[in-house]
């Protein structure tokens, strides 16, 4: 049995790294089932059962995350890093992103620009937790 | 105190696989590759490097098999941490060659401040990165004072 388990947490994970490559695109379900050679039946619960949480979140707080680094790193407008980052309406975007981080993109920008440069660099490495409910990270 | 750091272990799940991979993919070379009865050593290093990396399976005598179980399922999340990261004179080269032989990246070469970097993993769930560095950049995590290692 468990090295089933192995194989499956291996295909998720190889599905969640496409999150994490390719958040700016349009990914749907059919498109990461494929990534992890399961079937979009098969593909939420399974992702769900390994990270503990829906491919979808996991997505959408990918894309938070990148919004919070472009909204501290670059002068981009709010609807721009919206759109960077792969969302489509300024609505949802505004709505996930107060729930993930707790404040609106705007406020959140206001705690200015990101100063160490090795700050950037480690944030482009970081991905959220995707294990339980852990919010992303606030960079102070 | 310390002056080099000889061997960091990673938790693979198959020492053949992985051989296969670090050896003739990645193209390591083994180090030592010795039956010692409760477990086999063995060690890989990067051609006319010292460092060896320890290519363990997590299991007897070491873990329990309940204990085992869960490390070779964190290993399969990508949870358990244990990262390389390579230098390389070329990046886009390095991971051309390597794409070809099937690797699968997490992420093509990107410029940083520091260099131009990209990220694979292993057969297994270990994340890898290697990095062409900028010639004038300490190498990552070291403090400034620190000069940078000459690229070959």
């Amino acid at each position: 049995m468990s090295r089933a388990v192995e194989e499956l947490n291996r295909r998720m994970l190889r599905a969640r790294d496409a999150m994490d490559r390719a958040y700016a695109q349009p990914l749907d379900i059919p498109q990461l089932a494929r990534v992890a050679n399961v079937s979009e039946a098969h593909f939420i619960r399974t992702f769900r059962g390994t990270f503990d949480e829906t491919p979808h979140r996991y997505l959408q707080r990918r894309r938070v995350e990148r919004a919070m680094y472009l909204l501290r790193a670059t002068e981009r407008s709010v609807t721009d890093v919206c759109l960077d980052v792969g969302f489509t309406s300024l609505g949802t975007f505004s709505r996930s992103f107060r729930h993930i981080v707790g404040e609106a993109p705007a406020t959140y920008r206001r705690r200015g620009p990101i100063k160490a440069v090795p700050n950037c660099f480690a944030m482009a490495w970081t991905r959220p937790s995707s294990f339980g409910e852990a919010v992303a990270r606030k960079i102070v | 105190m310390f002056n080099a750091l000889l061997i960091s272990s990673l938790y693979v799940l198959d020492q053949d696989k992985a051989l296969d991979f670090y050896v003739g993919k990645l193209g390591l070379e083994v180090n030592t590759d010795q039956d010692l009865g409760f477990m086999r050593w063995l060690t890989v290093n990067v051609p006319g490097d010292a460092r060896q990396v320890l290519l363990e399976t997590p299991g007897a005598p070491g873990l329990d098999p309940k204990t085992a179980e869960q490390a070779r399922e964190l290993v399969t999340k990508g949870a358990t941490g244990g990262h390389l990261f390579f230098t390389t004179t070329d990046c886009w080269k390095t991971y051309n060659e390597l794409r070809a032989k099937g690797v699968e990246f997490t992420e093509e070469p990107t410029e940083r401040p520091y260099g131009i970097d990209c990220g694979l993993r292993d057969p297994f769930g270990n994340h890898i990165r290697f990095s062409q560095p900028l010639a004038a950049a300490a190498p990552v995590g070291s403090d400034e004072k620190r000069s940078a290692r000459p690229s070959k």
